[in-house]
């Protein structure tokens, strides 16, 4: 009998498929072959360390990295990172990429007919605190069109990246706004099969955050995957 | 309480802005201790055409075997300053190169060891969830036993074996489709 490290599996239904023709990329670029499903080693359940010397607090103001105030409507995304048990993920990294307020990005694949601010790059990266909190103080994303099928146009969204304990809780997804009418004609966004997986990555409107006379705040919990709550044996 | 973890999205096409910042591809420093080795190939469509916008990640055991993590808790010397990850994107025809040292051997299941190897995390445009992957060395006897390849079935196992190019340069090839299909995992 060996020890498993235990990480849950993911549950049916809340992670994309690797094939989904509504995402016509996905058709030259998703593994044809079963995965080969392997046991969960040392290799797997450490991974990078990343710590607040890494980032500077400048890096999660994406409205400060320039000489002047980016266009748009400033925005305050904070949230907490969790493990499926609830507990917190306390010192890990989230980084985070997204358009300027009309939709561009400062990107040489970018085409898009639509103006480049000088004053925002749309990168910002910080490390959680010890209750797993984390904040960015940016602008609202706008949203632009993509070739994908005719008149295909991506909800506004930011990029978070994050790496959580191990090497196998690496997750990227992106955060959305809430009522936002493109989510249900977004393949990216219906590549999760089930309503409540993906409605978990809308963000909500947080009062309680927002700073008067100053900025809306959004609120946008990430779910790392956790430990089964016993180990369990395994042949 | 019992929570759900979040669903994967595509890196996208413009995941430079924000992940370049930490871009490795010089995963050992020259105080580290090992065989050095380049490791050098390409990431592949279903067309066999590079995939200019992807990224590859690594992360490593140094060459004595340990993590640079707190839940190794193995007596194995660590050196100040290893980190043991690497980031490297790909380029505009597809290839992707590091330099680094080969790890040593680390405990698999019921505590055997596993053959040195580095484990591989793929992002890219086009991939709505990031696949898993290992590079284990050419030649090295313990790739025999170890308990992952032999997961693989045989004919599969050569796509996970880095071939020899020149002294201390390893290609290795991420090949997303067809008959030489790397093998990704599910762990």
């Amino acid at each position: 009998m060996a020890k498993s490290y235990g990480y849950r599996r993911f549950l049916r239904g809340t992670q994309p498929a690797y094939d989904f023709p509504f995402y016509a990329s996905t058709a030259k670029r998703h593994p044809t072959r079963p995965l080969v499903i392997a046991p969960q080693t040392l290799s797997e359940i450490t991974g990078p360390v990343f710590g607040h010397d890494d980032v500077k607090p400048t890096d999660s103001d994406l409205t400060r990295q320039h000489r002047g105030e980016p266009i748009g409507e400033r925005i305050i995304v904070s949230g907490r990172v969790l493990e499926e048990s609830g507990k917190p993920v306390p010192h890990t990294l989230v980084e985070v990429w997204q358009a300027n307020a009309a939709g561009r990005y400062p990107h040489k694949a970018d085409r898009h007919d639509a103006p480049l601010d000088p004053n925002f790059s749309g990168a910002g990266r910080t490390v959680t605190d010890a209750r797993g909190r984390y904040q960015f103080i940016t602008i609202r994303p706008g949203e632009y069109p993509w070739r994908n099928h005719y008149n295909a146009w991506r909800p506004a969204h930011i990029h978070f990246s994050l790496f959580g304990r191990a090497f196998l809780t690496r997750l990227v997804t992106q955060m959305y706004f809430p009522g936002d009418p493109l989510l249900t004609l977004d393949p990216m966004y219906m590549s999760i099969p089930d309503a409540k997986a993906r409605r978990r990555l809308v963000s909500t409107f947080d009062l309680e955050h927002t700073v008067p006379e100053h900025a809306l705040a959004y609120r946008f919990d990430i779910v790392l995957r956790g430990r089964e709550a016993t180990p369990r044996e395994r042949a | 309480m019992r929570l759900v973890a979040s669903g994967s999205q595509t890196v996208g096409p413009y995941l430079h802005i924000g992940l370049t910042w930490l871009n490795t591809d010089r995963i050992a420093g020259p105080g580290m201790k090992g065989e050095r080795v380049v490791i050098q190939g390409r990431l592949l469509d279903g067309d066999g055409v590079g995939v200019s916008d992807g990224l590859v990640e690594i992360w490593q055991a140094n060459a004595a075997g340990r993590y640079a993590h707190p839940a190794d808790r193995q007596q194995k010397a660590l050196e100040k300053g290893f980190r043991g990850f690497g980031r490297i994107p790909t380029d505009a025809r597809g290839r992707f190169r590091f330099s680094t040292v080969k790890p040593g051997r680390v405990p698999g299941p019921g505590g055997k060891l596993q053959a040195p190897h580095l484990n591989v995390t793929v992002f890219m445009r086009g991939l709505l969830k990031q696949l898993s992957t290992r590079i284990y060395f050419p030649g090295d006897a313990a790739n025999a036993q170890d308990p992952l390849l032999h997961r693989v079935p045989a004919a599969r196992r050569s796509t996970l074996v880095a071939r020899r190019r020149a002294r201390g340069v390893l290609e290795w090839n991420i090949v997303l489709q067809g008959r030489d299909e790397t093998v990704f995992f599910d762990f």
